[in-house]
C-alpha cells in the first residue's frame, strides 16, 4: 500500500514570521499506514509545520498536498479529512465531555454520532465522567478527550502536536495502542514530540527540525514496546 | 541584489515627484494669494463675518483633499482585496494618513468660521457630523493598523475595516441630514434653513477653483511621498531579512 | 478526488443545502448559549453594567433636565452601545483565550456559519440586557419604552449592531490591543444606527406623527441589510491566513 500517492506531502515549505524564516524548504511525505515523528527543540518550527499541514497557517512558499489535493487550492471540505490534536485541548471547559463531542459531531455532520461518541468514550475510559464539565478533568483525561475529539470523524490524516505532554503512564499506553491502530487502519500520522525514545517507539520514521530545516534521522534505535 | 537595483530605480523616479512638489508649492502659493487678496468681498456680509468668510477657501480646499484621502482609502482597500498586492494597501494607508490631516483642517477651519457666522464653534449639522465621524474612523483605522505583526494580515484586516467604514459614512450623512441641517449650501443655491450663506462673486469663484486645484495637487504630492516612504520601509525590511539569513 | 484520501469510508459526510447550513449556525449558537448559561460571564456583566449606567445617568441628569423624555432616548442608546461592546469582546475573546478557536476553524464548515452562530448568540444576549434595561429606565425616569415602534427599532438596531460588532470582534481578536480597540473601531461605524435609534425613540416619546418614525425604521433596515450583505461577502477572508 505504501507505493501509492502519499496522504501527506510537503514540498519545499517555507514560512516566515516577521523577517525570520522558521521553516526553510521543508519537504516530507507520509503514506497511509505510516507514522512520522518530528523531533526538535522548542521553537524549531515543529508546531508551525504541523499547523501548516492542518491548514491553520499560510505558507510563504512551497505547497502541501493532502493526497492529490493541494492545500492552497482546497475547499473547506478538505478539513473533513484532517484530525488534529493541538497543544490546547480544543474543548469547551464549561461543557461536558458528551456535549463537547456532540458539538463537534454536528460540525462534522456525523452520521450515527451518538453511537460513535459512546464507543469513543468507552475506548478512552471516559464513560463514567461523560456528564461532567471538562474543566473538572485532569490533564490526562483532558488529553484523552482531545484525542477522541480529533478522531471523532475518522480522518485519514492525523496531526498530533506533542500529544504525550502531561500524559500519565496509563494514557501514554493508550496513545501508543491507538497509534498502532492508526497504522493498521492505513492512516497517515504526523506527530511531534520532545521525547526521542518515544518517537522511536511509536513511529516508522523520525525527522528532526533544526533551525527550520528538516534532517531525517536514520539510525533509529527502536526500543522495546 | 535585485532589491538593491530596485532601490536604485526608485531613485530615478524622484524627478516627477520633485516636479509635483514644485507644482504643489506654486499652486498653494497661488491659492493663498487668490483666497486672501485677489477674491472680492462677499457682498451680503459685513464686519467680522466678512473677514471670516475668507477661511472658506482653505476650508473647501482641505475638504477636497480630505475627500481624496477618503476615496483613496476605499480604492486602495478594494484594490488590495482584489489583487492581494501590498502596494494597494500602502496607497490606502497613505491616503488615510494624509486625509486625516486635512480632515482636521476642515474641522478646525469650519469651527473658526462658525463662531462668528453661527455664534457657536460646533453644531450637529449633517456635514459637520459626517466630517467628524469620518475623521474618527480614520483615526481608528490608523490605530488598528498598529496592532499587527504580519503585513499581509494588517493589509487584509484594515482593508475590510475601510470598506465597512466607507459604507457607513453615507448612511451617517443621510441620517444626520434627516436629523437637521443648518450648514450653508453655497453652490447649490439657496437653502431655506441654512444660516451664514453668502453670494459668490466672479473673483470668488475663480479663487475657489484655484484653491481646490491647489489643495488637490498638495494632497497628491504628499500622497506620493508617503507611498514612496512606505515602499522604501518595506525594502529596508526586506534587505534586513536577507542580511539576517 | 476526495475518495482517494480516505483510508476507508469516512463517517463524516458532506451535507450541503441551506438546512444543513442553518444546522451548523444553530450548533455554534447553541454551544455559545449553553456555555454562557453555565459560566454566566457575559450577560450578567452586561446587565450589571447597563443598570449601573442607567443609575449614573439618572444621577447626572436629575434636576438638570425639565423632562426626562428629552434625555431618555439618548440614554437608552448610549447604554445599549457601550454595553454591547462588553459582550462582543468575549464573543471571540473566550475562544482565543482558551484556544478553542483552532477547533472551530478546523471544522469543515463555512466560516460564515461560525459568524452567524456568533451573531445569533450575541443578539440574544443584547436582547436579554435590553429587556432588563427598559424597565430600569421606566423606574428611574418614569418613561415607558414598551411601545411597539420603539421595540421594533430596538430590535433592528440591535440586529445591525450584532452584525457589525461580531465581525469587528473577529477582526480585533488577533490584534494586540483588542479590548481598547474594539469600541474605537465600532462606534464611528455605528453612528447611523445610533442617530436613527435615538431619533426614532424621540419621535415616539414626543408623540410625533408615526410617519417620521417609519423613516428611521427604514434607515435601520437599510443599515442591517447593507452590512449583512457586506459581512457575508467579507467574513470568509478574515481567517484565510495565519
Amino acid at each position: 500500500m505504501t507505493g501509492q500517492t502519499p496522504l501527506i506531502r510537503c514540498d519545499k515549505v517555507t514560512k516566515r514570521f516577521g523577517g525570520k524564516r522558521v521553516l526553510r524548504d521543508v519537504s516530507l511525505s507520509v503514506s497511509g499506514g505510516e507514522i512520522l515523528s518530528l523531533v526538535g527543540a522548542n521553537g524549531s518550527g515543529k508546531t508551525t509545520l504541523l499547523r501548516i499541514v492542518a491548514g491553520l497557517e499560510r505558507l510563504d512558499a512551497g505547497e502541501v498536498w493532502l493526497g492529490p489535493v493541494p492545500l492552497s487550492a482546497a475547499h473547506h471540505e478538505i478539513r473533513r479529512y484532517i484530525g488534529v490534536v493541538d497543544h490546547a485541548p480544543l474543548l469547551y471547559d464549561r461543557l461536558t465531555a458528551v456535549e463537547n463531542l456532540q458539538f463537534f459531531a454536528r460540525m462534522y455532520d456525523l452520521a450515527a454520532a451518538e453511537d460513535r461518541i459512546t464507543r469513543l468514550l468507552h475506548a478512552f475510559e471516559l464513560w463514567p465522567r461523560r456528564d461532567d464539565p471538562v474543566r473538572t478533568f485532569s490533564r490526562g483525561m483532558l488529553q484523552r478527550l482531545a484525542i477522541a475529539r480529533a478522531i471523532l470523524h475518522e480522518p485519514p490524516v492525523l496531526i498530533l502536536d506533542e500529544p504525550d505532554s502531561g500524559l500519565d503512564r496509563e494514557s501514554l499506553a493508550m496513545l501508543a495502542g491507538l497509534l498502532a491502530e492508526f497504522r493498521r487502519g492505513e492512516r497517515a500520522v504526523l506527530i511531534s514530540t520532545h521525547d526521542r525514545n518515544r518517537a522511536a517507539a511509536w513511529s516508522d520514521r523520525i525527522c528532526e527540525l533544526r533551525e527550520g530545516r528538516l534532517h531525517p534521522i536514520t539510525d533509529l534505535e527502536r526500543s522495546e514496546q | 541584489m535585485s532589491t538593491l537595483s530596485k532601490a536604485a530605480r526608485s531613485d530615478t523616479r524622484q524627478w516627477p515627484l520633485l516636479l509635483l512638489d514644485i507644482l504643489a508649492v506654486l499652486t498653494m502659493a497661488l491659492a493663498m494669494w487668490a483666497g486672501l487678496i485677489y477674491a472680492g468681498d462677499a457682498i451680503n456680509l459685513a464686519g467680522e463675518e466678512q473677514v471670516a468668510q475668507r477661511i472658506f477657501y482653505f476650508h473647501i480646499g482641505s475638504n477636497i483633499a480630505a475627500l481624496l484621502g477618503f476615496l483613496g482609502s476605499v480604492v486602495g482597500s478594494a484594490g488590495y482585496l482584489l489583487t492581494r498586492r501590498l502596494v494597494w494597501d500602502s496607497w490606502a494607508a497613505a491616503s488615510v494618513e494624509i486625509g486625516t490631516i486635512f480632515g482636521f483642517f476642515v474641522l478646525l477651519s469650519g469651527s473658526i468660521w462658525a463662531k462668528p457666522a453661527w455664534n457657536t464653534y460646533w453644531t450637529w449639522d449633517p456635514r459637520l457630523t459626517t466630517a467628524a465621524i469620518t475623521v474618527l474612523i480614520y483615526i481608528a483605522y490608523m490605530l488598528f493598523r498598529n496592532g499587527f505583526e504580519s503585513r499581509a494580515t494588517r493589509a487584509l484586516f484594515s482593508s475590510i475595516y475601510a470598506l465597512f467604514a466607507f459604507l457607513s459614512v453615507p448612511l451617517t450623512f443621510y441620517s444626520a441630514r434627516l436629523f437637521r441641517s443648518i450648514h450653508p449650501v453655497i453652490v447649490a443655491g439657496s437653502n431655506q434653513e441654512s444660516q451664514g450663506d453668502f453670494a459668490l462673486g466672479a473673483t470668488m469663484g475663480q479663487a475657489l477653483t484655484i484653491s481646490t486645484v491647489g489643495f488637490a495637487v498638495l494632497f497628491l504630492a504628499l500622497l506620493f511621498h508617503r507611498v514612496r516612504q512606505l515602499s522604501l520601509e518595506a525594502q529596508i525590511e526586506q534587505l534586513q531579512m536577507e542580511r539576517d539569513e | 478526488m476526495m475518495d482517494e484520501l480516505t483510508g476507508r469510508g469516512a463517517v463524516s459526510e458532506k451535507k450541503s443545502g441551506f438546512a444543513a447550513y442553518l444546522r451548523r449556525v444553530w450548533a455554534v449558537a447553541a454551544k455559545d448559549v449553553r456555555t454562557e448559561l453555565r459560566a454566566r460571564e457575559i450577560v450578567v456583566t452586561m446587565a450589571a453594567f447597563a443598570v449601573l449606567a442607567a443609575v449614573v445617568f439618572g444621577l447626572a441628569f436629575d434636576l438638570r433636565v425639565p423632562r426626562a423624555e428629552l434625555v431618555v432616548p439618548g440614554i437608552l442608546w448610549v447604554i445599549v452601545l457601550f454595553t454591547g461592546v462588553l459582550g462582543l469582546q468575549r464573543s471571540f475573546g473566550s475562544e482565543t483565550d482558551r484556544g478553542t478557536l483552532t477547533g472551530l476553524l478546523l471544522a469543515p464548515v463555512e466560516r460564515s456559519a461560525i459568524y452567524f452562530g456568533k451573531v445569533a448568540a450575541n443578539l440574544l444576549y443584547f436582547l436579554i440586557v435590553e429587556a432588563l434595561l427598559a424597565p430600569t429606565l421606566l423606574i428611574l425616569f418614569d418613561v415607558n419604552l414598551a411601545q411597539p415602534i420603539i421595540l421594533l427599532g430596538l430590535l433592528m438596531g440591535t440586529l445591525g449592531y450584532a452584525i457589525v460588532g461580531t465581525l469587528f470582534a473577529a477582526l480585533t481578536v488577533r490584534s494586540r490591543a483588542r479590548e481598547a480597540l474594539l469600541p474605537v473601531l465600532l462606534l464611528p461605524v455605528l453612528a447611523p444606527l445610533f442617530i436613527a435609534g435615538v431619533s426614532l425613540t424621540a419621535v415616539v416619546l414626543d408623540a410625533r406623527p408615526a410617519g417620521e418614525a417609519w423613516r428611521w425604521v427604514g434607515i435601520l433596515a437599510l443599515y442591517d441589510a447593507l452590512f449583512l450583505a457586506i459581512a457575508l461577502l467579507l467574513f470568509d477572508l478574515i481567517w484565510e491566513q495565519g
